[in-house]
């Protein structure tokens, strides 16, 4: 089942990258973000899962979508062009080393299973809400800070080009 | 193993059934002849075998005979793939959403014990939400690989409209979730025995927002602007013909539905009857011995449960013949300056009297 999933995921994840059709592009990140959230599922992890879906495919996906059809972005070519030499070369690199690091990983032995003699209920809303507000509390109030501070600043910075 | 996998294979069946089988053309016809009753019309009555026309009943088998025969017609200069898929996007979501939400409790049959719900999530309402927002990109697709300016409009408003009350509906729903304690359908549901435990009581405000951000969600009118025949001809699904219409027809029908399921689950007590307990009407159907007459409440609390569903229906079908169309400022003000701000109040308000409780 991981391999199926992860499959699909890695296929899109290409064919995101690959792809000059803004919308094409899109979907295929859609497909994506749906195949993570069906690892989480394997690793017993539902409610990531479902947020995972409502955050990034329900919300900021549309959203990218909304944009892409709103200023009507056609093909582009563009700019990379110029400096293909240098991008082909920095691509392989990265691509070998991530590449290298995955061999490394799946020969090391078996991939992940299922998290067995976890938290009582792991993975269920109850117990991420539990952990999340005693033992991280100060990292998540910080990080709600750290998002509100961008939500004030976005508006700022759209209010001014409106004036 | 084998009792169970026949189990859920008979719920998958069942919830299928009444939805495609039963709910789906019959609201079609519903829409026609409601919608006379209310405009002082006869309606739809001119299908007839033999000249029986069943108060209009055979309009929706010659809706599906018209639909099959047609050409499945994709213009030219659109999108091929994403015009094909653009309405199973649109449909599945609506399909999918009824499998967590219970339309019955726990019932121990024949030593079996039998759950009510397809599948029995811990994340429940999270699941629907996840699923529904999926449900903007039929709409959004299929205004875009259309290749019509009007279609183009439509897409567009409809990822407006959708992505602004996806924000609300989340929000008003939490004040429920806090009332009780769980994110679970079946739990919530079981938790309404009493008439005074109902969601509609302990949270009335939740209860109108979130029906309010449900028709917004589905496009209904007065939320119908990505369709809006008056302005941009069907919205974004002008370009469709034939088989791939219908399906937007039924997407639609089928979110009426489940938005139903979800209001009876959350806010009017699932599948309890009021003032008559599940122990009372167990006494009742005692004649029946002990494993019949389970069976019996459990159809009574199944019927129970989808009187609710139709009476929502109903609502939502009045609703949509009563109301004008807002204009696309207004939908937006309503969704971002009055829904949103009230939700947050809701929940500031709920957590208040629970803390002090």
């Amino acid at each position: 089942m991981f391999y199926i999933i992860g499959g699909v995921a890695v296929l899109s994840a290409l064919i995101m990258v690959t792809n000059k059709k803004p919308v094409s592009a899109a979907m295929s990140l859609i497909v994506v973000m749906f195949c993570l959230a069906g690892i989480y599922v394997i690793l017993d992890a539902h409610l990531i899962a479902a947020l995972q879906i409502i955050v990034y495919a329900g919300a900021i996906m549309v959203l990218f979508l909304f944009v892409i059809m709103l200023l009507n972005i056609q093909e582009k070519e563009g700019r990379v062009a110029k400096h293909k030499i240098f991008f082909q070369f920095t691509w392989i690199l990265a691509t070998g080393y991530v590449f290298i690091n995955m061999v490394k990983l799946i020969g090391a032995g078996d991939l992940p299973a299922r998290m067995e003699g976890n938290i009582d209920g792991f993975g269920t809303t109850r117990v991420v809400a539990e952990i999340l507000f005693t033992d991280f509390l100060l990292p998540f109030e910080i990080a709600s800070i750290l998002l509100l501070a961008a939500i004030v600043g976005a508006v700022i910075l759209a209010k001014a080009k409106i004036e | 193993m084998f009792a169970e996998l026949i189990e859920a294979i008979a719920k998958i069946l069942f919830i299928f059934g009444v939805n495609m089988g039963f709910f789906a053309p019959i609201l079609g016809w519903v829409e026609r002849k409601q919608s006379a009753v209310m405009q002082d019309r006869i309606g739809a009555n001119r299908a007839d075998i033999l000249g029986f026309t069943l108060i209009g009943l055979l309009h929706p088998l010659t809706d599906t005979i018209k639909i099959l025969t047609k050409e499945d017609f994709i213009p030219a200069g659109a999108n091929k793939l994403f015009h094909t898929l653009a309405p199973f996007i649109s449909l599945t979501p609506a399909l999918i959403t009824f499998a967590v939400i219970p339309f019955g409790g726990q019932y121990e049959i024949f030593g079996h014990r039998v759950n009510l719900v397809i599948a029995d999530l811990d994340v429940g309402i999270l699941f629907i939400f996840a699923f529904a927002s999926l449900a903007t990109y039929g709409s959004v697709l299929a205004g875009w690989s259309s290749n019509n300016n009007w279609s183009f409009l439509g897409g567009l408003r409809a990822a407006a409209q959708m992505l602004s009350y996806e924000v609300a509906m989340g929000l008003s729903i939490i004040g429920i979730i806090m009332v009780y304690g769980s994110l679970k359908l079946t739990e919530i549901g079981a938790m309404q025995v009493d008439l005074f435990k109902w969601g509609i009581f302990l949270q009335p405000v939740g209860f109108i927002l979130f029906l309010t951000c449900a028709i917004a969600e589905n496009k209904r009118v007065p939320f119908d602007i990505p369709e809006a025949e008056t302005e941009i001809v069907a919205g974004y699904f002008t370009e469709y013909s034939s088989m791939k219409f219908i399906m937007f027809w039924m997407a639609e029908f089928l979110e009426v539905v489940t938005i139903s399921g979800i209001v009876t689950t959350l806010f009017l007590g699932a599948w309890h009857l009021p003032f008559v307990s599940g122990e009372k009407l167990l006494s009742l159907f005692g004649f029946a011995g002990p494993n019949l007459s389970i069976v019996l409440l459990m159809l009574t609390n199944i019927a129970t449960f989808f009187a609710k569903v139709i009476f929502f229906i109903w609502l939502q079908m009045t609703i949509r013949w009563t109301l004008p169309r807002f204009r696309y400022d207004q939908i937006m003000k309503l969704g971002w300056k009055i829904i949103l701000p009230l939700a947050l109040i809701n929940i500031f308000i709920t957590g208040l009297v629970m803390l002090l409780k």
